[in-house]
């Protein structure tokens, strides 16, 4: 009877099965976007240079001088990659130094790098402008744009570099510039410097250490998993970290612009609300007198409940689960094909390193949880026939 | 005489609170098994909620209504519900039907929600179906019979369950001479071979022609009350 009863009015159950299933696909891609684009931003942004995760010397990060180093051992980085998450691991020795050109001298970021496992994980090679590439041991440099210019030094040409090595010895060197590397973030592009690691541990006086492991991980939602393990792997000689405590004003900003999300996504939510109450009120009134007539004749308010509810829940699931299977081919499509920025805000972004695109999400997680979401909705919503049946008074309901 | 039954100073009231409106004022009401009884008078004069009350859809605000002795006006809306899936049968004016199913699942259905067996439910049905004279019928939705079609497959409804008696409330109102005749053919031969006890309110001079009692109600109030026929069919005699 519930199945004919849907049936009754063909329009009526559609325009509520189109409800939800607009609403369903709606709350889908919105989510997969908002995710997707935040997602793409960490992506954008861990790329750039800190990586998902670090791992340092306990303390490194409040004081990060040279002293706080540590010596690298394959140990670690066996134990680090014992994680079944961790897709790569590389080796840095960070420390700031002078460099000078003829005339000019300015302060610098002095980055020892293992050129091809730095480039897994940060993709420096595609951020060369002029020049071409490091190699292991090569007694060269890479410079980045800003720090470049600011020196006014091209490839080809020499840099002095004159600093503070491990435990206070003095770091100095002359270094062929192999490369020009730009950044879109500009405190990177004005001040990085990179070196192959060995040449580094050489200029600082600090053979077979390093400042930093950093980590590039296959699945970036299981960060504080793969962040506690590894805390534990590693003992408390050392400080592992990740992403969003390395640069917590990204986390923030994600945060931030998530909780504006939210608000979209309830004025959505809102909408789908209207959309299903309205067909419920219609078909409550409709059919107040035959439900009047029903309990008049000897069925019970539960059983006529009941039959509300198989008709509500059907209707609902139907449009949920269509939703759910008409959003997964788009979501997948929007995140091969992403929706591309143009104009002024797309070089914008491009300026500062990031691709000017919003791909979507394909999480199973936002499917799952946004079906979840409207299906609650529907069911909550189905709660009003019930309260208006329990109230129901036959002689009342079948007045005309 | 089998008393079916027994309304016992009823009153209902509306705005208590206010100007109190007597919808029934004190009535007084036996019907017997076997009756074909109308209860007649003009718009407002409370028919239909004295069929109401006496069906349990209402309940008086004083006074007590015993059906074949059991006093309903105590019983909670659960019960009454319950009371009155086994006792009493319902014609309404019209819109009786579920439309949704066919003329003869309309029938099935107040069995179904008595937990008859298909088997008996099904026999059932052919008999109603047989007496209502519409066998070829049973598998049309209501959409597609005529009004008095529909009103012949609501006295199968409220029979299927072999009630204590039928109420019904204006049923030839919508329908035309022909049709209205040939329900109340069929109502009075049901009444007349199986002593099903009918009681009406009605407008309609065809069914008050065919009544073997008739009560007149106004303001409420029963201003008369005429056996036209002898109340059973012991001894049908003419009019008084």
């Amino acid at each position: 009877m519930a199945w004919k009863n849907m049936w009754r009015n063909n329009m009526r159950t559609l325009i509520t099965m189109a409800a939800i299933f607009f609403a369903v696909i709606l709350s889908v891609i919105a989510s997969s976007l908002k995710d997707g684009i935040f997602n793409n931003l960490v992506k954008n942004v861990v790329s750039f240079y800190t990586g998902y995760v670090q791992v340092h010397k306990q303390g490194y990060w409040n004081e990060q001088i040279l002293d706080n180093s540590f010596e690298s051992s394959a140990g670690a980085t066996r134990k680090i990659l014992s994680d079944k998450n961790v897709l790569t691991v590389t080796s840095r020795i960070e420390s700031f130094a002078l460099a000078s050109s003829a005339a000019i001298t300015k302060g610098a970021l002095v980055a020892g790098i293992e050129p091809e496992k730095e480039n897994q994980i940060t993709l420096l090679k595609n951020k060369i402008v002029q020049g071409s590439y490091l190699k292991d041991n090569e007694q060269a440099v890479l410079l980045s744009q800003g720090l470049a210019e600011r020196l006014k030094l091209k490839t080809n040409d020499t840099v002095l570099l004159i600093g503070q090595g491990y435990h206070g010895a003095t770091a100095a060197g002359k270094y062929l510039i192999k490369g020009i590397v730009k950044f879109g973030s500009p405190e990177l592009n004005g001040k990085s410097l990179f070196m192959p690691l060995a040449v580094a541990q050489d200029f600082y006086s600090a053979n077979g250490m390093v400042t930093s492991y950093i980590l590039s991980l296959k699945d970036t939602r299981d960060l504080q998993t793969t962040r506690s393990t590894m805390a534990e792997a590693l003992g408390p000689a050392y400080e592992v970290m990740t992403w969003e405590e390395l640069m917590p004003d990204i986390k923030q900003h994600i945060a931030s612009d998530s909780n504006n999300m939210k608000y979209i996504q309830g004025i959505l939510y809102l909408l789908i609300c209207f959309g299903i109450f309205g067909t419920l009120l219609m078909m409550m009134v409709e059919r107040k007198f035959e439900m009047g007539m029903l309990l008049a004749v000897g069925m019970k308010k539960t059983k006529l409940v009941f039959l509300l509810m198989v008709e509500s829940v059907f209707t609902v699931i139907t449009g949920c689960l269509l939703g759910i299977a008409a959003s997964i081919p788009i979501v997948y499509y929007l995140n091969r094909h992403p929706l591309k920025m143009g104009g002024e805000t797309a070089r914008i972004y491009e300026k500062f390193g990031f691709e000017a695109i919003f791909p979507t999400s394909t999480s199973a997680a936002i499917f799952i949880h946004q079906g979840m979401v409207v299906l609650l909705i529907g069911l909550l919503l189905s709660l009003y026939p019930v309260y208006k049946v329990i109230r129901l008074d036959p002689v009342t309901a079948m007045k005309r | 005489m089998n008393t079916v039954i027994d309304a016992h100073n009823i009153s209902k009231v509306y705005n208590k609170e206010t100007i109190p409106v007597y919808a029934v004022n004190n009535v007084h009401l036996h019907i017997e098994k076997g009756e074909f009884t109308a209860l007649v008078g003009p718009s407002g004069s409370g028919k239909t909620t004295l069929l109401n009350l006496i069906g349990g859809l209402d309940k008086p605000d004083e006074g007590q209504v015993r059906i074949n002795g059991l006093d309903i006006t105590g019983l909670s809306a659960n019960q009454l519900i319950d009371f009155r899936l086994k006792n009493i049968g319902f014609v309404f004016q019209s819109f009786n039907l579920i439309p949704v199913l066919t003329a003869k699942e309309n029938v099935e259905f107040i069995m179904q929600l008595q937990g008859v067996e298909r088997s008996k439910r099904e026999a059932r049905v052919k008999q109603l179906f047989g007496q209502i004279e519409m066998t070829d019928k049973l598998d049309s939705r209501p959409a597609q019979l005529s009004g008095g079609q529909q009103q012949r497959v609501a006295v199968a409804r409220a029979l299927a369950t072999k009630p204590q008696f039928v109420l019904a409330d204006e049923p030839t109102a919508n329908l035309d001479s022909q049709s209205a005749a040939n329900l109340l053919d069929i109502m009075a031969k049901l009444n007349k071979e199986e002593q099903i006890t009918f009681l009406f309110s009605t407008h309609d001079q065809r069914v008050i022609d065919r009544a073997h009692r008739v009560i007149t109600l106004v303001d409420g109030k029963i201003t008369s009350d005429t056996a036209t026929v002898s109340t059973t069919h012991d001894n049908v005699s003419e009019k008084k």
